[in-house]
């Protein structure tokens, strides 16, 4: 790992209709060919393949997670024991459902369409992603993965906003402005950045999903209202609040404190080896490398892909823990120089990075 | 009024699986299906240009490498997204062995 500073030309510009979101089109970074490393047709072929299996067992288990873990709650409900059910409760729904919302958006979950949409539907609802609108912005997010002004899904913008950071392990801000959006795209308005990436014919069905979801919101809303009780909303809403912490805890390990404004997934995004149970969360996305070089592989094959192209990575982060004692010195030290990253070092084995795709950001040149 | 033009022989592809083919500056993919049936389509997907040869053939679906958009390739038809806009198909016939698209 080697740590990276130069100077700053001037604060980056996050808007998707701003400047930098100019400069990346006039450099070459928007829709750019990115570093794959070479793996054979017939073995991509084969862990390209779908199956219902894996996410039909999975899917299964996490299902009954849910009743089980509700009905503890509800039964336990006035008492300390309701908690640990909450507990759960509370990560499968506003955890659990973003590798569910990600891995069913690429299709590649199940092989039979009808289940991939509609786990994607419903995972959609608990995070509070709006299906059409984060179909299209993760879209971009795979074409231009941390490209200032292109990509809308940076977590961790640069300086860091570290209250922001913290606050989301609740689900606050992240929830209050997926409410905000809820209700301005059910008043029928689409927002100048929802336009860049959202194409009109598409705009319609978001405008219709959030009418539907703000019906459900409200009658939760009346209900606990009638029964005097805060239970309906411990189960429908309040749950992405307290069950985020484990989606942003791995969300934050994907790109955080790596490189920006670069075209090779080794240098922006992060493998981190994890617990099973994290991994079934997760849904494998902590082999996130791997996932970015090659979205069409379906999570239950990436640790085979993982295996097929390691010589060509970064030596993957070893835990979790590891992840954040890099990460959050690397967020520190760019509260002071927003340049600063951290730059992953290659094995031996592996191609090098092709410093001539990135020398037309400062940042990146400065590394050589 | 539009020419035959050779491809590739007919066992350079696999069962449900897809080829890319080069020809007077433009790209194309071929495809042979599950029940050994050949189509051609465009080779790039129309929704950010990637090679679509790099892609998944499942039954009569291509599905883009990139994005994960997906195309009947039989028809050319968008379904479902990121893609939008219908993929442009052209004829195929096996002569000898060899695989002819009709390019117009």
């Amino acid at each position: 790992m080697t740590a990276i500073t130069s100077s700053a030309a001037s604060p980056r510009d996050y808007s998707l209709t701003g400047r930098d979101a100019r400069h990346a089109v006039e450099n070459g970074l928007a829709a750019a060919e990115w570093y794959h490393t070479e793996v054979p047709r017939k073995q991509m072929k084969e862990l390209m393949q779908r199956s219902d299996q894996p996410a039909i067992r999975d899917t299964i288990i996490w299902l009954t997670a849910f009743v089980v873990s509700a009905a503890g709650g509800i039964w336990f409900w006035g008492s300390w024991w309701c908690v640990p059910f909450f507990f759960v409760y509370g990560t499968l729904y506003g955890s659990s459902t973003d590798s569910r919302w990600h891995e069913c958006g690429h299709g590649t979950a199940f092989r039979t369409q009808w289940m991939n949409d509609a786990v994607y539907q419903l995972a959609c609802f608990m995070i509070m992603r709006n299906p059409v609108t984060w179909r299209w912005s993760h879209t971009r997010h795979h074409t231009d993965t941390i490209i200032v002004g292109r990509d809308p899904e940076i977590a961790v913008m640069r300086p860091p906003d570290l209250l922001r950071v913290v606050l989301n392990f609740f689900g606050i801000l992240d929830a209050w402005h997926a409410m905000v959006d809820m209700v301005r795209n059910a008043a029928g308005i689409i927002s100048a950045a929802e336009k860049t990436f959202i194409p009109e014919q598409e705009q319609p069905k978001a405008i219709r999903v959030a009418r539907i979801w703000l019906t459900i919101y409200l009658a939760t809303i009346a209900l606990a209202l009638y029964l005097h009780s805060w239970l309906p909303l411990m189960l429908v809403g309040l749950p992405r609040l307290y069950g985020a912490w484990h989606h942003v805890m791995t969300g934050l390990l994907q790109h955080g404190g790596l490189a920006d404004n670069v075209i090779d997934h080794r240098l922006n995004s992060r493998t981190v080896y994890m617990n099973p149970v994290s991994r079934f969360i997760y849904w494998n996305m902590n082999y996130h490398v791997e996932h970015h070089m090659f979205p069409m592989v379906p999570y239950h094959a990436l640790p085979k892909l993982h295996e097929m192209i390691k010589h060509d990575l970064p030596a993957p982060t070893p835990s979790i823990l590891a992840g954040y004692r890099e990460m959050i010195p690397a967020f520190l030290r760019q509260l002071r120089n927003e340049d600063y990253f951290l730059k992953r070092a290659l094995p031996p084995t592996a191609k090098p990075y092709r410093e001539e795709l990135h020398n037309d950001n400062p940042v990146a040149a400065a590394a050589e | 009024m539009s020419d035959w033009v050779e491809a590739c022989a007919a066992g350079d592809i696999d069962e449900e699986d897809v080829m890319r083919f080069d020809h007077g500056g433009r790209t194309f993919a071929i495809y042979r299906s599950p029940d050994d049936e050949y189509f051609a389509t465009d080779g790039l997907c129309t929704h950010e240009k990637v090679h679509l040869a790099d892609g998944l053939v499942m039954d009569d679906i291509i599905e883009c490498p990139k994005h994960n958009g997906r195309f009947n390739y039989k028809t050319g038809d968008a379904r479902g997204a990121p893609v939008c806009v219908n993929l442009k198909t052209y004829p195929v016939k096996v002569d000898a062995g060899k695989i002819l698209i009709q390019i117009g």
